[in-house]
């Protein structure tokens, strides 16, 4: 009996929590570098439509997103439940494209403009009739590299 | 002898808490979403004052219309979504050099010699009512078709998949099975 006591003064050291600052740290440094904000709130409803060639969107701050889809319900008052689009933080028309493009070329390098993609994240029920009036005045300011936002289809 | 009083440590035993707090804003504000989509390359705007495009034979143009209540006409046939892909790579690589489907003109690829490349044309037509989701799955059966048909030569020809080979190998097929979708200006028919 008392030879089992005696083992159990002995006390199993603690885990040292010395180093668990550093381990946070180094967690916290990982996601502040790969975090990106969100810069707009959404004022449209968009649910993405589905694909499945899809390919990825690879420099961001390239990348200017145009947004298309039927107001949110607190803004229905004022702009009705017909699809708009949506520049930064606001609504426009689509005669504001084209500033809004030079304006994003204007922000980059004049190296740069050439690889700059437009975004058309566009809610699926959408009729093609604002969607193609957007893509003409894209090809008249030749911002020809476009991309239609769309979802991962699963089978 | 002045006694030398210690000065008492800052106490860093908060200083996880405080890590954890940022560590937990930063997780709940990160957006990891990779963004992707179909990428398209619109044409150009036509020069001033310029006539119409010249003519094509009929022969080499796949037509595709989509109307408003998001209906499929392809070749005149009314098609479903699921059967595009297929009718549009028969149209393109057209293995049985059918006198209905396009033209080929022998020309000389780098890695693959002498090879004949279809003059097809897809051109894609779609009303003013259209739906987008329609529009989408119709590009992406489309886009579709081209890419199978370069993963099959690719595979065919190198035993690799499309996109694992090198830029030269690419482009030779790229040229081969060229992506040649032409939207055409929307007609404001039954619209409404």
């Amino acid at each position: 009996m008392s030879k089992f006591r005696k083992d159990d003064s002995k006390e199993l050291p603690e885990v040292s929590t010395a180093s668990l600052p550093d381990i946070v740290f180094m967690l916290l440094f990982f996601f502040m570098s790969t975090t990106t904000m969100r810069e707009v709130t959404l004022n449209v409803k968009i649910t993405l439509p589905q694909a499945t060639e899809l390919s990825k969107l690879e420099k961001k701050s390239l990348v200017s997103y145009i947004y298309v889809g039927t107001p949110q319900p607190q803004f229905q008052k004022m702009f009705g439940t017909e699809p708009r689009i949506q520049l930064n933080d606001q609504f426009a028309e689509v005669s504001d494209i084209p500033d809004f493009i030079t304006s994003e070329r204007q922000a980059h390098n004049e190296a740069e403009v050439p690889q700059m993609i437009t975004s058309l994240k566009v809610d699926e029920y959408t009729k093609m009739g604002i969607v193609t009036d957007i893509k003409q005045e894209l090809r008249k300011i030749s911002a020809l590299h476009i991309n239609y936002s769309s979802r991962k289809r699963v089978n | 002898m002045v006694s030398k009083k210690k000065v008492p440590g800052i106490p860093s035993s908060s200083l996880a808490d405080i890590a954890f707090l940022l560590l937990i804003f930063f997780l709940v504000s990160t957006t990891m979403d990779v963004d992707s989509g179909l990428e398209r390359k619109l044409p150009p705007m036509p020069p001033e004052g310029q006539e119409d495009t010249p003519p094509i034979k009929e022969r080499n143009v796949f037509v595709v219309l989509v109307n408003a209540k998001n209906q499929l006409l392809v070749e005149g046939e009314l098609t479903r979504v699921e059967d595009l892909r297929e009718k549009a790579k028969n149209f393109m690589a057209n293995p049985n050099n059918d006198a209905s489907l396009p033209e080929k003109t022998v020309k000389d690829v780098p890695y693959f010699g002498p090879t004949p490349i279809t003059k097809g044309i897809i051109s894609l037509r779609n009303d003013v009512g259209t739906q987008y989701k329609m529009y989408i799955a119709v590009q992406n059966e489309l886009v579709g078709a081209i890419n199978d048909l370069r993963e099959e030569l690719s595979i065919q020809k190198f035993g690799r998949s499309f996109n694992s080979l090198n830029l030269d190998h690419k482009q030779s097929i790229q040229e081969i099975y060229p992506s040649r979708i032409s939207e055409a200006e929307p007609k404001r028919v039954g619209d409404k």
